[in-house]
């Protein structure tokens, strides 16, 4: 091979890292200049208007990328620190958002593959439940929280069943389309070596099906994540939605862009963990 | 009733026509033949002659429209071990290692066995075809000719009492194909199994089997002769061609497929009522018209002298 080319496609991951740097340099730097706050002192003596304002801009200006620095490192260098209700460390707020995400996402994940399983397997199920799917998929999850905090009546349970409800159709849907979908040679082999129904589905049509169901897995989880901020700022008490909502009443915008922050840093640890798990049951045809 | 190993008697296979009207289009009827234990048989005729339909049926996986399956006197219903089956697509679970997809067969067929004895029964079949040192890889990362001894490996290992090969190495170049064929012919002499192979190529037809069954083209095929390949054993493919017989045979098989495949309007065997396809030694047949001149010894039979000198590589339709 030609040397140069070689070098060329080696310096790919190389060349889009300095591309990325250069983005990040450029768009908080331009962040940072627009959003000065005025000097202090300088210049002419201050007019009474400005001493009452205690030199503060006219309009609000978002905070700029080194405050949200410091408070990031602030944060971070003390993340489980529980000083009452409204002050608790953004691990415990983190922790608690987890903690409802995994467990409605756990139990969706419980109802949706075998309900999947069954109405990939039976045109019959398929049939009759199409309709039901097709009428509750579309409602907005945090359309139920007003329902399920009535029935519930606990608000804990409550975005916990929002969790649920909004997790288990990518689940449901993929699972039926990937057991579907396995070829009837692989079933055949089953066929021909007599394997029980039960056999066939643990030992064919589940490891066959398994990259559909982990992408259906993948896509619900993400989705569970885009919905627990939401139905926290709704609920209130604990968690990274509320505390989003909770320093906005405060008017702390460094901590609200830092807690956005984190929120993306997690949602994508959960996406890379599902697609980590993913790895283990592709398989190439 | 039945005393051969495999009886099918009168199967047809019919499907509904495209309206009420239509007549139902039938694929095959009155097929009826006998397989003997330790026999093997291969079935060559044209694309949609219903090759395919019969081995899935004896397989368990299709069904007779009519007719009757019966082997060692208990009737054939829905898929078992004791029929093994290779499909011309491997059909290995692609998330199982070679290794992995052969002891799924062992591990079906005796249950009760240890781990330890599943892997060495398995491992003893990988080798035979040839395939100790890959056992650990997926069947992506296997070419067509080593998925396919995967997949010979595990339908030999389950031994079962008949065998099934639907077209095994219609997907493998010349080369392959020769090399497996050589291989299964080893494997099968081991066991002496009864197996039933659809193929698309008379050579290897001719290479591999005690008698061909062939065909005549669908709609309403029917199985019109059973050729008697007669040939010592063992066989091997560089001599076989030498061995005297070997064109006579080749050519009477060429000139069915190109000829008298579509000639044949089978509708009069029916008049026979249970037909069992006409026994025909080719070599027997060219010796009797050398000396007498006369009329063939079979009635369906009449090869004519000037195209047995047409010897394509080989024959592949559709």
């Amino acid at each position: 091979m030609d040397r140069t080319t070689t070098e060329w496609k080696l310096s790919l991951n190389v060349r889009a890292t300095i591309l990325a740097v250069m983005l990040l340099v450029v768009g908080l730097g331009v962040w940072e200049g627009l959003n000065q706050s005025p000097l202090m002192g300088g210049g002419a003596e201050l007019s009474e208007y400005e001493q009452l304002l205690a030199g503060a801009d006219e309009s609000a200006k978002v905070p700029p990328p080194s405050e949200i620095a410091v408070k990031a490192w602030q944060e971070l260098s003390n993340p489980f620190y529980d000083a009452g209700p409204n002050d608790k460390g953004i691990g415990i707020q983190l922790g608690y958002s987890l903690y409802r995400v995994l467990s409605g996402y756990l139990l969706a994940a419980l109802v949706a593959i075998p309900i999947g399983f069954l109405i990939g397997m039976s045109p019959l199920a398929y049939r009759a439940l199409n309709p039901f799917i097709q009428v509750l998929r579309p409602i907005s999850p945090l359309a139920w929280m007003p329902l399920a905090l009535f029935i519930i009546r606990d608000s804990e349970a409550s975005a916990i069943f929002v969790i649920f409800i909004c997790s288990i159709w990518p689940m449901l849907l993929n699972t039926a389309f990937g057991v579907a979908g396995v070829r009837n040679d692989w079933v055949n082999v089953a066929r021909t070596h007599e394997l029980s129904s039960l056999q066939t589905a643990f030992k064919v049509i589940l490891p066959a099906a398994a990259p559909t169901i982990l992408t259906g897995m993948r896509i619900s989880i993400g989705i569970a994540w885009l919905v627990i901020v939401a139905a926290e700022m709704l609920v209130g008490g604990t968690g990274i939605g509320y505390y989003v909502w909770n320093e906005w009443n405060n008017l702390d915008l460094t901590s609200v862009i830092f807690s956005i922050l984190m929120i993306g840093v997690v949602g994508m640890l959960l996406d890379m963990s599902l697609a980590y798990i993913a790895r283990f049951v592709t398989y190439a045809e | 009733m039945s005393h051969a190993f495999v009886e099918v008697q009168k199967a047809a296979k019919r499907f509904p026509g495209a309206s009420k009207e239509a007549e139902p289009l039938t694929v095959f009827e009155n097929i009826s033949f006998q397989l003997e234990k330790g026999e093997f048989v291969c079935i060559i005729g044209h694309s949609g002659c219903g090759k395919s339909t019969i081995m899935n049926a004896l397989a368990g996986l299709d069904q007779f429209s009519e007719g009757s399956m019966v082997m060692e006197n208990k009737e054939i219903s829905g898929p078992g071990l004791e029929r093994g089956v290779v499909f011309q697509n491997y059909s290995l679970l692609p998330w199982l290692t070679a290794l992995e997809n052969v002891r799924f067969g062992v591990r079906a067929r005796w249950k009760a066995w240890s781990d330890r004895e599943v892997t060495d029964h398995s491992m003893k079949y990988l080798e035979m075809v040839g395939l100790k040192e890959v056992v650990d890889r997926k069947p992506s990362q296997l070419s067509g000719g080593m998925r396919q001894r995967v997949s010979i490996a595990r339908a030999f290992a389950t031994k079962p009492k008949l065998l099934l090969l639907d077209e095994p190495f219609g997907a493998l170049d010349a080369l392959t194909r020769g090399v497996i064929q050589d291989e299964l012919i080893k494997i099968w002499s081991q066991d002496q199994q009864t197996v039933f192979m659809i193929t698309h190529d008379v050579d290897e037809a001719i290479l591999l089997a005690d008698r061909i069954f062939l065909m005549t083209n669908g709609p309403q095929a029917r199985i019109a002769e059973a050729v008697e390949i007669d040939l010592p054993r063992p066989r091997q493919r560089a001599e076989i061609v030498k061995h005297p017989h070997f064109y006579t045979i080749r050519n009477y098989l060429v000139d069915f497929l190109v000829n008298r495949s579509s000639e044949l309007r089978t509708q009069e065997f029916d008049e026979q009522g249970l037909r069992y396809p006409t026994p025909v030694n080719p070599v027997q047949l060219e010796d009797a018209e050398a000396t007498t001149d006369s009329t063939p010894a079979s009635p369906a039979t009449e090869p004519q002298e000037n195209l047995v000198k047409f010897t394509p590589k080989e024959i592949r339709h559709g």
